[in-house]
Formats: structure tokens, C-alpha cells, sequence
């Protein structure tokens, strides 16, 4: 109670500008011409001064780029231009430690999106992503101290060569699909993350992100490794302003979660409205661990993200918890894959789905449990709101189970804002618009109260702002 | 108070409220009887607003002013609060949120969660259902007493009461029908029962009988007693 309480404060202060984008004048010390060929992949990691394997890594994932065809089903991907997008944009030089150092146009890029609150609030640290370099970063010292690595990707790759050649890729190798084998050849950024065997990590690392160029495309990289018996928990929240182009975001995030570890990793992602968000996220879950997502989309044109787990060790267990929300223009599809291997393992999938004002929300599922996987349990539900007739939603679930000594249990519902609903809140004198938020709000409660305060107040006020502008 | 001109009310064009008139004065207790089907809860939902139950001809005046095309919110704004016969389930709200919400810009959070907490005691509702979502998986005395909970913080002017005493056990009965009676602060009341039973707690000044959308007969506090004696029909038709 006290919690929504200064939820509720908070949310009253907040402006409303946000919803509407904003963007700051460039000012790159790098930037790729546009377009992808060989040279501008053995550019990219020249600049970076990577070794050998990685330039070569990614050359070979540039060929497989070209060889894959886009995704026969799901969204309509088709108005991609590949050769009309730079991939790769380094904003800043040298990386900063503190934020004086910043430059004044991300700054204030920041301070709009509240980075310097955020900081205020937790200690643990601020990875901060401006276009395709990781620029701002405030590491903890406490973290440093328990042996706990949280940098940016091409810093991880520079400091920590052997953990990175042994994960990195391992999990979702370039073949995977088309947009795996572009980040692999083009990726730039992203976090990398390493707890120590037996350290929890109390407070969440988080990042943010954005892009801020038009036609540019984000390709970073996530790699996280829970040693056994850690805990860790990441928040990437995503903002972006709006463009008129199309903008193409296709990330990876591989995470590996050992013996007795948990990792919780949370997003919020609101991209604006051009762009393609395309996210291949993968988990291994080893014996007796326990991998989390959160996953929340309410912005971009078109998502497509399945974030999986794959189920290796015995009594394994995996989570997902989602939230689509599709307004005009937007398509989300999304969902999640659990992949069960090992006896014992059990996985939990909660999906919410919310379209309106012509918005289409899919969910996507597999569910697959192999032979011998036994005594595995699987639970799916899948709830979808749909707020008036030109909108749309869908389920896609697949199920492959070759094992006979198993749970599973699927829900699915389709809901419709009933008339009577918002009668009842109207006639208790709450006007229609709000009354529908709330429904909303309601409606997603299951997964936003699993994330940390501010980053539901955001999504509330996200939802609200959206809503606010495509109810008539 | 309330004043009803010749009102027809239909709900997908099927007529149920047939030109009635009449004139709520403030301050008093009116009960609305009459058998099922009779067009009393259709009163009730036309008089908060419901866009379904489309007002065919006439008008209604509340305090003076028209308010036959103001929206449900603004009606209740005004001061018209309906009570439901069958409240709706809201999953992921409660019913803080809910009346934080309505009275936005009028009261802080802070009173408003302190007064549902004073007003939750009196009625006897347990805590966590005030924390919980609203009417999710509560009984029907809950429901109602949610319902009266939410009367008694938004603090309307006129308040219909949609068979409250139906669905409720005799002692939830007993702890609404008294939290009515003691604070009613001199508001208007529309009862609508089929029963005499909570007329036994709260005098109404006024009764009225509806049958099959028309209003057929009004009197005093004894018409309550005789309809339960001999029926509407024979009542009626005496």
C-alpha cells in the first residue's frame, strides 16, 4: 500500500512531453557510411582494435547474413533497407567515468530521461548507452570489490578475453537467424556482465539506451555470466525519440546461468514508433537454476522477440513475464520459448497483450520438452485485451512434448474493455479515458509488480500517455 | 432534487421506462419497488447515465440544472452515485486506486486512503480486500459493502442503492442497513428492493411501485408493508 502510494505521487508530478520524442544535435567523432559490405564490418572492428578471432567472427557472420532469407512468418519485415542504415556510429572518443565529464548534448539527453534520478536512487552503478558506444558509466565500487565485472561489451572483450571467447556465441551462434548473424558481424556495445561464484548482487545493474540517429541502427550485445550459487539482476530500459525513417534495432543477449544461480533480467522498451525492434535473447539454465525475464514492449513498429530459456540442468526452472502493448501502426510479436532438456525442469510463461486504436499483438510460443526430460512441468497463460474493433490479437502456441511424464497447462484469454466495466467507473465519476487506463494498469498488474518501482511507474505512465492519445 | 419529465428510456430499442414523471425532494427516503422486470433497475442505470439506456423522450433535472445529455463521470460529479446490484470484478484494481482516481484534483491520496480506512472499520471489511482487487473473488456482502464504501468517500448527494439488501447475509445486512441509517447526513436515498427487509431498518418517507416500466402506485411507509403482505399484484390492483 505504501509502495502505490508514492507510486501514485510520483506519477502525478511526472510532465508529459515524453511522449512525443525528442532529439539532440549530433556530434560523432565516427560514422560508418551507410550500408553493409565487407569493409565496413573489417572497419568496425579495426576501429576497435579487436583481436583477430573477432574480426574474423565476424566476416563469417557477414556471409551468413547474406546467405539468410528474413523470417518466413510473423511481421511483415519487408520495408527493412538494409543498405539504407549506418552501422556503426561512435559518438565519444574514451569512455567517461563520472557525469561532468559527459558531453552537454547527452547530458541533457540524460537528464530528460532521468538518468541522474535514477543514479541518485541506486548505487549499483549506470551503464549508459548513446548510439552504439557505451558512454557514461558509474560502476559501483562494491561490485568491483565482490569480484563483480559490469561493463560495456567491447570493454569486456578488451579486459576479459577468455570469458568472453568462451561464452560469447555459444548460445546463439550466427546461424541462428538472419538478424543474430547481423549483430554478430556489426554488434557495438551492449553490457557485459560477470558475477563471481556464491556473490548476489543486491541491487539491479542497469543500463539505458538510445537512439539517436536517424536510419541508424543499435547492434549491441549482452553477455551474462551467473557463476554458481550468484544472483544477479539487470534492467535495460529503452527510450528512443521518434523519426520519420525506419530505424532497425537487432540485438543479442545471451545469458549463462549456473549451479543454484538466478538471474532476473528486465526490460522496458519504448522505441519509437519507426523502428524495427528484432531481439534474439537466449538463457542456459543449468541444474537448479533459475532464469527470470521481464519483458515489456510498448513501443517500436515492429518487435520480434521470443526470449527463451533452455532448460539444461536438472530442476532448472525458467520464467517469462510479458507485456505487449500495440497501438496504431504498431505490431508486436512476442512470446517465449522454454526449452526443457533435463528431468525436473519447470517453466512459467505469463503473457499480457494489449491492442488498440488499430494495434496488433501476437503472442508466439514454443514450448518443447525432450525425451527423458521427465517430471518437467509447463505453465502458459496467455491473456490478451483488446480495446476496440480495428485492433487485433493472436496466439501462436506450439507444443512439442516427447516425453509422456509431464505437466503441462496452457490458459489463454481474449478480453474485450466491456461497456459495463467502464460504466462502473464512470458512474463512480472517473472519466472514460481513465477509466480505460486503469483497466489497463489492472489488467498488466500480474508482471509490472514483479519489477522495481520506478520502472512501473514508467510503464504505467507509458501506457497512459499512449492510451491517452489513440482514445477518442 | 432529482426531477424526472416524462422519461422513456429504451435499451436496444426495446422501450422499458414509459413516460414517467416524478420529483425526488431533497432530504428524503424513497423506496422503489415493484416486481422483477418492472423497469427499477433501468430507472437507476438512466439515472447515472449508462450510454446503453438511451433516454427516448423527456428530460432529468438535478438540482436545477439538465443533465439528460452529461456523461456518467460528470453525473457523478454533480453528486449522483449508484450503487450496484451486481458490481463488477476488477482485476489489478483496487478500490483505493479507484477512488484516488475519481477524486483527483479534489482530494490528496493521503485522505483518501485514510478515510476508506476509517469507513472500512465501521462497515466491517477486512483489510485486505480494500488492498485486493475489487470485487475479485469477495462475497456478496463484501460487494455491497465495498459499494457503500465507496458511497461514503466520494460523498454524493443522491444515492440509488441497487438492491443492496439481495446477495447479503442477515448480519452484513444488519452492519449496512445501520451504516445507511446513522450516516446519511440528510441525503437523498433511492432504495431499490424487492423486499421489505431493509425498510425495516431505514423508514422510507415515500414508495413507489413500478410495474412494467410504469409507475402505478406511490404512498407511505405502509404500502412497503402491505406489498409484502399481499403482493403487488393484489395491492395494485385494490
Amino acid at each position: 500500500m505504501a509502495n502505490r502510494n508514492m507510486q501514485d505521487q510520483i506519477s502525478s508530478t511526472l510532465d508529459f512531453e515524453y511522449k512525443y520524442g525528442f532529439r539532440m544535435p549530433q556530434n560523432y567523432t565516427f560514422k560508418s557510411k551507410k550500408g553493409l559490405n565487407e569493409e565496413v564490418v573489417k572497419n568496425i572492428s579495426l576501429i576497435k582494435r579487436e583481436p583477430a578471432w573477432m574480426t574474423k567472427f565476424r566476416l563469417k557472420s557477414y556471409q551468413i547474413f547474406k546467405k539468410k532469407s528474413l523470417p518466413s512468418w510473423g511481421a511483415d519485415l519487408s520495408s527493412i533497407n538494409f543498405d539504407d542504415i549506418y552501422y556503426y556510429i561512435k559518438p565519444v572518443e574514451r569512455q567517461v567515468s563520472s557525469w561532468q565529464d559527459l558531453p552537454k548534448e547527452i547530458k541533457e539527453t540524460y537528464d530528460r530521461i532521468g538518468v541522474p534520478e535514477a543514479e541518485k536512487k541506486f548505487l549499483a552503478g549506470v551503464s549508459a548507452q548513446y548510439e552504439s558506444e557505451v558512454v557514461y558509466e558509474s560502476i559501483n565500487r562494491e561490485l568491483k570489490k565482490m569480484g563483480v565485472i559490469f561493463c560495456d561489451m567491447d570493454t569486456g572483450l578488451k579486459l576479459y578475453p577468455q570469458i568472453v571467447n568462451k561464452y560469447f556465441a555459444s548460445l546463439i551462434p550466427p546461424t541462428d537467424n538472419k538478424f543474430a548473424a547481423l549483430n554478430s558481424s556489426v554488434w557495438s556495445g551492449g553490457s557485459f556482465v560477470y558475477v563471481p561464484k556464491g556473490v548476489k548482487v543486491k541491487m539491479p545493474l542497469q543500463a539505458y539506451f538510445r537512439i539517436n540517429s536517424e536510419r541508424f541502427g543499435q547492434f549491441e550485445r549482452t553477455l551474462i555470466i551467473a557463476e554458481e550459487g550468484s544472483y544477479v539482476h539487470y534492467i535495460e530500459g529503452c527510450t528512443a525519440p521518434i523519426y520519420t525513417t525506419n530505424s532497425l534495432h537487432a540485438a543479442v543477449v545471451e545469458i549463462f546461468v549456473h549451479k543454484n544461480a538466478r538471474v532476473r533480467y528486465t526490460t522496458v522498451q519504448n522505441w519509437s514508433n519507426n523502428v524495427y525492434n528484432l531481439v534474439t535473447k537466449r538463457a542456459r539454465a543449468d541444474e537448479n537454476s533459475v532464469m527470470e525475464w521481464i519483458d515489456c514492449n510498448i513501443g517500436s513498429k515492429v518487435t520480434m522477440k521470443y526470449p527463451s530459456v533452455y532448460l539444461y540442468g536438472e530442476r532448472a526452472r525458467g520464467e517469462v513475464l510479458s507485456i505487449a502493448y500495440a497501438g496504431h501502426g504498431q505490431h508486436q510479436d512476442a512470446g517465449a520459448k522454454m526449452l526443457h532438456f533435463a528431468p525436473n525442469t519447470s517453466s512459467r510463461i505469463i503473457s499480457k497483450s494489449i491492442s488498440i486504436a488499430g494495434g496488433r499483438t501476437s503472442y508466439r510460443g514454443l514450448i518443447q520438452i525432450m525425451p527423458k526430460a521427465k517430471k518437467s512441468s509447463v505453465f502458459v497463460s496467455c491473456d490478451a485485451l483488446i480495446l476496440d474493433e480495428k485492433s487485433r490479437s493472436d496466439t501462436y502456441p506450439y507444443m512439442k512434448i516427447k516425453e509422456n511424464d509431464v505437466t503441462v497447462q496452457h490458459e489463454a484469454t481474449v478480453e474485450k474493455i466491456g461497456e459495463e466495466k467502464l460504466f462502473y467507473l464512470t458512474s463512480k465519476g472517473i472519466s472514460k479515458s481513465d477509466a480505460e487506463s486503469l483497466l489497463v494498469n489492472g489488467f498488466i498488474e500480474p508482471v509490472t509488480k514483479e519489477i522495481p518501482l520506478e520502472y512501473s511507474i514508467e510503464l504505467n505512465r507509458l501506457i497512459n500517455l499512449e492510451m491517452s492519445g489513440s482514445v477518442g | 432534487m432529482l426531477q424526472l419529465k416524462t422519461i422513456s428510456v429504451s435499451i436496444n430499442k426495446k422501450l422499458i421506462l414509459k413516460n414517467l414523471s416524478y420529483h425526488f425532494k431533497k432530504g428524503k427516503v424513497y423506496a422503489i419497488m415493484g416486481p422483477n422486470g418492472s423497469g427499477k433497475s433501468t430507472l437507476a442505470y438512466a439515472i447515472a447515465g449508462h450510454p446503453n439506456y438511451k433516454l427516448e423522450v423527456g428530460s432529468l433535472k438535478f438540482e436545477g440544472s439538465d443533465v439528460t445529455n452529461l456523461s456518467p463521470d460528470k453525473r457523478a460529479k454533480r453528486g449522483i452515485f449508484l450503487s450496484f446490484q451486481t458490481p463488477h470484478s476488477l482485476a489489478g484494481v483496487n478500490v483505493f486506486q479507484l477512488l484516488r482516481i475519481a477524486l483527483l484534483g479534489k482530494e490528496d491520496p493521503l485522505t483518501v486512503k485514510q478515510k476508506i480506512e476509517k469507513i472500512a472499520k465501521k462497515l466491517e471489511i477486512k483489510k485486505d480486500l480494500i488492498e485486493r482487487s475489487l470485487n475479485v473473488g469477495t462475497s456478496g456482502g463484501e460487494k455491497k459493502k465495498l459499494e457503500l464504501l465507496q458511497a461514503a468517500v466520494l460523498d454524493p448527494k443522491l444515492l440509488i442503492f441497487d438492491e443492496i439488501d439481495t446477495g447479503v447475509d442477515i448480519d452484513a445486512l444488519r452492519t449496512i442497513a445501520k451504516f445507511m441509517s446513522e450516516n446519511r447526513y440528510g441525503k437523498t436515498y433511492l432504495l431499490i428492493t424487492h423486499y421489505n427487509r431493509i425498510l425495516h431498518y431505514i423508514k422510507p418517507d415515500r414508495v413507489l411501485v413500478l410495474m412494467a416500466g410504469k409507475l402505478v402506485k406511490e404512498g407511505n411507509a405502509k404500502l412497503a408493508v402491505e406489498i409484502e403482505k399481499k403482493g403487488y399484484k393484489r395491492v395494485v390492483s385494490s
